[in-house]
């Protein structure tokens, strides 16, 4: 919730209006509850309570909310585009190991470097179970599935380390299995990729 | 014959056993509700104290309380407790109890098999609830995802025991859910049609259905993973051309469904006991029941909203996003109609409203942030933390245990035949409700804070110290509450005065009997005119009571029930019930023994178990033959009807036509999981085709008429002719098996050996099913008593038929396509 890229920050935006929205509803249904002790017994209408509320509100607030979401799903999928760096992430019990599609070669264990300000697909796979890449404050996560590749788009907006996190399940050491993201500037992701210690 | 002579009468026909036989022998359902949801609770308990140390591992940042291997085990049972010998075994206990007396009838569709689901049941969590106290208990999460839970990275015996325990528990849900069925379809008061069924038959009704779709996938996924480990048939393993997400798409092809089997029993108590609380009748009967229908259909749509984050393609997302939204809206339905009634009446706060309102309250949370996460992008986010803990949470304890404790309080009077009189219940609902959202409401944020579900630990200074010391202190009290519950029960059950009948003034037939009930619940079985047959013939008890129903006559000293037509109402046949027998008790305990074969790898005792299991249902099937035909007898009011044994669609036709239903929706999922590797997985084509050939063809074309002529043949010569076409049938599938030898090779040859040993098996079926009714043909037992019979046979056969040549079909056609 401390967003630090463009797609942790779409993301979070959507939560602040599914939760402003969400509680609307809750105090608007509640109302209603507390009003059918307050008013006098009779007859209400089955439409307006089945049909308007049951159907017709749920519907029509439902698909703006559809709409809504896979609008930013496109968005945030992995396009091409001229300046997308793209990256190799291998998960197995319980370490990263990460590669680069600009220094072919070059490995580092734990720790993901990338240029800030500009788009990254990490391509994901994994060497034993299922695993998941999450870096919460730059995108969503994807799942390293055995077999095949992955890819996710994430952008960190400035310079510096976010945490990353194997996120799904894998056993005894899920609970470290973790990892770093160092965004650089350009000049030090241009160190990196000529294999300096930036 | 006067009112109390009739209860003696009857009560001694329908009396369990006495003594502590009573508990092994007892086929009765009043016993068996009771049972199974005491021993639901028991788990419930067990889940609880596992949950207890779960929150006291996260109360602080760096715990030492419960290292990694054993915490894992523990969230692993927490969640298969409750989801599987919590859940769905109390809503198979309530139906069980509450199902024939709310129809007016005197028991459910087959009470020998509801003996043997309970049974099944309580063994299988017995073999679950060992692996726990053994340290061995599954730890690979209540998912269990492969490779995760395979032999990859799962050596132990500890995912055998859930993969074989959970299927044997499942033996209980399938038989449950079809005794189920054929109840609501076929045993009823005279005149109740379906439109005036209780609206908790239809819930029961279709989580049934449910049940017979949803838990299939689920079996199949763990027979191939438990292939898979035991004898490396590698559905699941990459490289040998299997794939994980098969299971996930398995897994969940079942789970979601799981969701509303859990969910909808609860809203059928909510539709029952709302209108009675508010003291009005229950708004849009018929839209409640489309939306329950729609929940049902709809939840089938939406499994691959559990698998978001996978990597499946966004259209395809889309798709599923869609439909999750959707489900809100027959959910939505039902609340504002709830509400409506609510407006319509006049709302009594007693302690079953008062969890009701909880209910309302905890579940609209629970579905909003479940719309919330239907949305792919927050998903993305929220997949696997606590937001989805903290979901799920609020989804099924506020949908499904606190409309569950509503209903426990309603019809506690019911069960115990005591006014509930203490007020202990009060406290006790203030400190679960309070202490259920101090424990997850913030719970939310701490997943949103990037707090992962499943962690056995986490470090400090993450923002979410104080977040977990409060839920951790909250569960505390929400436990307390929980325990208070069950003194109050207990007590109330122990010490409260005798209640009157129909305490809370309800319309329902269950209400039309002095309670605690009488082993045969209806001293005569009932007329209704109405939804509500308590409101319009307030002196219905009276007159069941006085005999002036049907079957009031109790002179042929047998326990017998009206079958009704499926959607009149109107009285068909007449059922006789089997006696006490300990038969169901040991045909699980041998059941039991062929699970535990397999899981212990003592493979002689499986196909001994499986043999001891057939002897079983040999004498069980046999003991339910009819020697003599009795043609038409008295029911009352001038009536004559058959017995069951002597019409053409008795209810073991029904039970086999939903059996057939579960069992055709396993061999769909199997053809599904056959496409889904040909298409989607990896490493596909495999070395070799299997080469179908002349022979295996000849065998099946020939077994296949044989079989469909000789089941139409009601002689002895045509039972001979449909063996000999079977038998042909078992050949076929043999060859085609030679021409697979290696089963490890490649999971298209995994594949192959499953689908022919699923061939194999029905064949076997099919065969034992036409030598019992070639021995009742030899022991010349009337024709007219087994018409029926050989009609359940022929539906059996036909299917055999149907599966060996689809299975053959599925076997080449990748060969010759290639």
């Amino acid at each position: 919730m401390h967003p630090a890229g463009p797609a942790a920050a779409t993301i979070a935006t959507l939560w602040w209006v599914l939760l402003a929205g969400a509680t609307a509803i809750f105090l608007f249904v509640a109302g209603l509850i507390v009003l059918a002790w307050r008013r006098a017994p009779g007859k209400s209408d089955e439409r307006v309570f089945v049909v308007g509320l049951g159907l017709a509100f749920p519907l029509v607030v439902l698909a703006a909310l559809l709409a809504y979401g896979l609008f930013i799903g496109e968005r945030l999928l992995p396009r091409a585009g001229p300046d997308v760096v793209t990256v190799q992430a291998e998960a197995r019990q319980w370490a990263w190991r990460f590669g680069y599609a600009d220094a072919p070669g070059r490995v580092t264990e734990g720790v993901l470097h990338i240029p800030a300000g500009r788009p990254v697909d990490v391509a994901i796979t994994t060497a034993d179970v299922i695993h998941a890449f999450w870096v919460p404050r730059l995108a969503g996560k994807l799942d390293a599935v055995p077999g095949r590749v992955n890819v996710l788009r994430i952008e960190a907006g400035s310079p510096g380390r976010y945490e990353g996190l194997g996120s799904e399940y894998n056993g005894p050491g899920y609970r470290d299995h973790r990892f770093t993201v160092v965004a650089h500037d350009p000049a030090g992701w241009d160190r990196f990729l000529q294999d300096e210690t930036p | 014959m006067n009112t109390l002579q009739r209860h003696r009468a009857l009560s001694r026909i329908w009396a369990s056993d006495s003594g502590w036989k009573r508990w092994f022998t007892t086929v009765n359902h009043t016993d068996l509700g009771r049972m199974f949801l005491a021993v639901a609770v028991l788990f419930f308990i067990i889940g609880g104290i596992l949950a207890m140390l779960i929150r006291a591992q996260l109360a602080s940042p760096r715990s030492a309380f419960i290292g990694p291997e054993h915490y894992n085990q523990i969230f692993t049972m927490h969640g298969t407790i409750m989801m599987f010998l919590f859940a769905i075994p109390l809503f198979e206990g309530l139906a069980v109890y509450l199902l024939p007396k709310l129809l007016g009838t005197r028991d459910l569709a087959f009470p020998r098999l509801t003996a043997f689901g309970f049974w099944c049941y309580v063994f299988g969590g017995s073999m679950m609830i060992f692996s726990l106290l053994a340290g061995m208990a599954p730890d690979s999460g209540w998912f269990m995802y492969p490779p995760l839970s395979s032999t990859i990275a799962a050596q132990g015996i500890n995912s055998d025991f859930w993969l074989i325990g959970i299927t044997f528990v499942e033996i209980s849900a399938i038989s449950a859910a079809v005794e189920i069925c054929v109840t609501i379809l076929r045993y009823r008061a005279v005149g109740m049609s379906l439109s005036r069924m209780p609206i908790f038959a239809w819930y029961a009704l279709v989580t049934a259905v449910m049940i017979l779709t949803g838990f299939p996938p689920l079996i199949l996924g763990s027979i191939l993973l438990e292939l898979e480990r035991a004898f490396d048939m590698p559905f699941f393993q990459v490289a040998a051309g299997g794939d994980a997400l098969l299971w996930q798409h398995l897994f969940w092809l079942f789970g979601h469904p799981e969701v509303y089997i859990i969910f909808l029993p609860a809203a059928g108590a909510i539709s029952t006991i709302l209108p009675v609380m508010a003291r009005t009748r229950l708004m849009g009967y018929g839209w409640i029941v489309a939306a329950a229908v729609s929940l049902g259909v709809l939840s089938f749509g939406l499994w691959v909203h559990h698998m978001f984050t996978t990597g499946i393609p966004h259209m395809g997302l889309a798709f599923f996003s869609a439909a999750s939204t959707l489900v809100a809206v027959p959910t939505a339905v039902q609340l504002f109609a709830w509400i409506g009634t609510l407006w319509q009446g006049r709302p009594d706060m007693r302690l079953p409203m008062l969890w009701l309102l909880a209910f309302f309250a905890t579940f609209v949370i629970g579905g909003l942030t479940g719309v919330m996460v239907a949305i792919v992008p927050f998903d993305w986010q929220a997949h696997d933390t606590y937001f989805i803990v903290a979901h799920l949470h609020y989804v099924l304890v506020g949908g499904f245990v606190f409309p569950m404790l509503a209903a426990l309080y309603y019809w506690l009077p019911h069960f115990v035949g005591r006014k509930t009189y203490f007020n202990l219940g009060n406290t006790a609902f203030w400190l679960v409700f309070t202490g259920f959202h101090g424990t997850f409401l913030l719970l939310h944020w701490a997943g949103l804070l990037g707090m992962r579900r499943r962690i056995d630990s986490y470090a400090p200074g993450q923002g979410w110290e104080l977040i977990n010391l409060f839920a951790s202190v909250s569960s505390f009290v929400m436990a307390i509450g929980f325990a208070l519950v069950l003194i109050d029960v207990v007590v109330n059950a122990a010490v409260a005065v005798r209640g009157s009948r129909d305490p809370w003034h309800a319309g329902t037939l269950e209400w039309a009997m002095p309670t605690p009930p009488a082993p045969y619940n209806f001293a005569s079985i009932p007329t209704v005119a109405s939804r509500d047959p308590l409101y319009d013939t307030p002196d219905l008890p009276v007159r069941i009571a006085r005999g002036e129903g049907y079957l009031g006559d109790c002179a042929r000293e047998r326990r017998e029930t009206l079958c009704v037509d499926v959607a009149t109402g109107a009285p068909r046949h007449i059922t006789v019930f089997p006696g006490n027998t300990a038969l169901p008790a040991l045909m699980s305990a041998v059941t039991g023994l062929f699970f535990l074969g397999m899981l212990v790898k003592a493979y002689w005792l499986v196909p001994l178990s499986a043999l001891g299991v057939i002897c079983c249902a040999m004498v069980w099937v046999w003991s339910l033959s009819p020697k003599q035909a009795e043609g038409a007898l008295h029911a009352g009011h001038g009536l004559a009807l058959t017995t069951a044994a002597e019409v053409a669609d008795p209810p073991g036709w029904w039970g086999s036509l939903f059996l057939l239903l579960a069992d055709g929706t396993f061999f769909g999922s199997l053809l599904f999981g056959y496409a889904f590797l040909w298409t989607i997985a990896p490493n596909w084509p495999p070395p070799a085709y299997v080469e179908a050939g002349l022979w295996p063809l000849l065998c099946l074309g020939a077994g296949a008429v044989l079989t469909l002529a000789g089941a139409r043949v009601a002689t002895l010569s045509g039972s001979a002719l449909e063996a000999t076409g079977l038998l042909a049938l078992g050949a076929g599938a043999t060859l085609i098996l030679a021409r697979a030898p290696d089963p490890t090779a490649h999971a298209y040859d995994a594949t192959i050996w499953v689908l022919m040993g699923y061939a194999l098996v029905h064949v076997l079926i099919a065969l034992l099913m036409t030598g019992v009714l070639s021995m009742r043909r030899l022991a010349s037992h009337p024709a007219v008593t087994t018409t029926g019979a050989a009609r359940i046979v022929r539906l059996w056969s036909d299917y055999a038929v149907a599966v060996a040549l689809i299975t053959f079909a599925a076997a080449a056609l990748p060969g010759v396509l290639a």
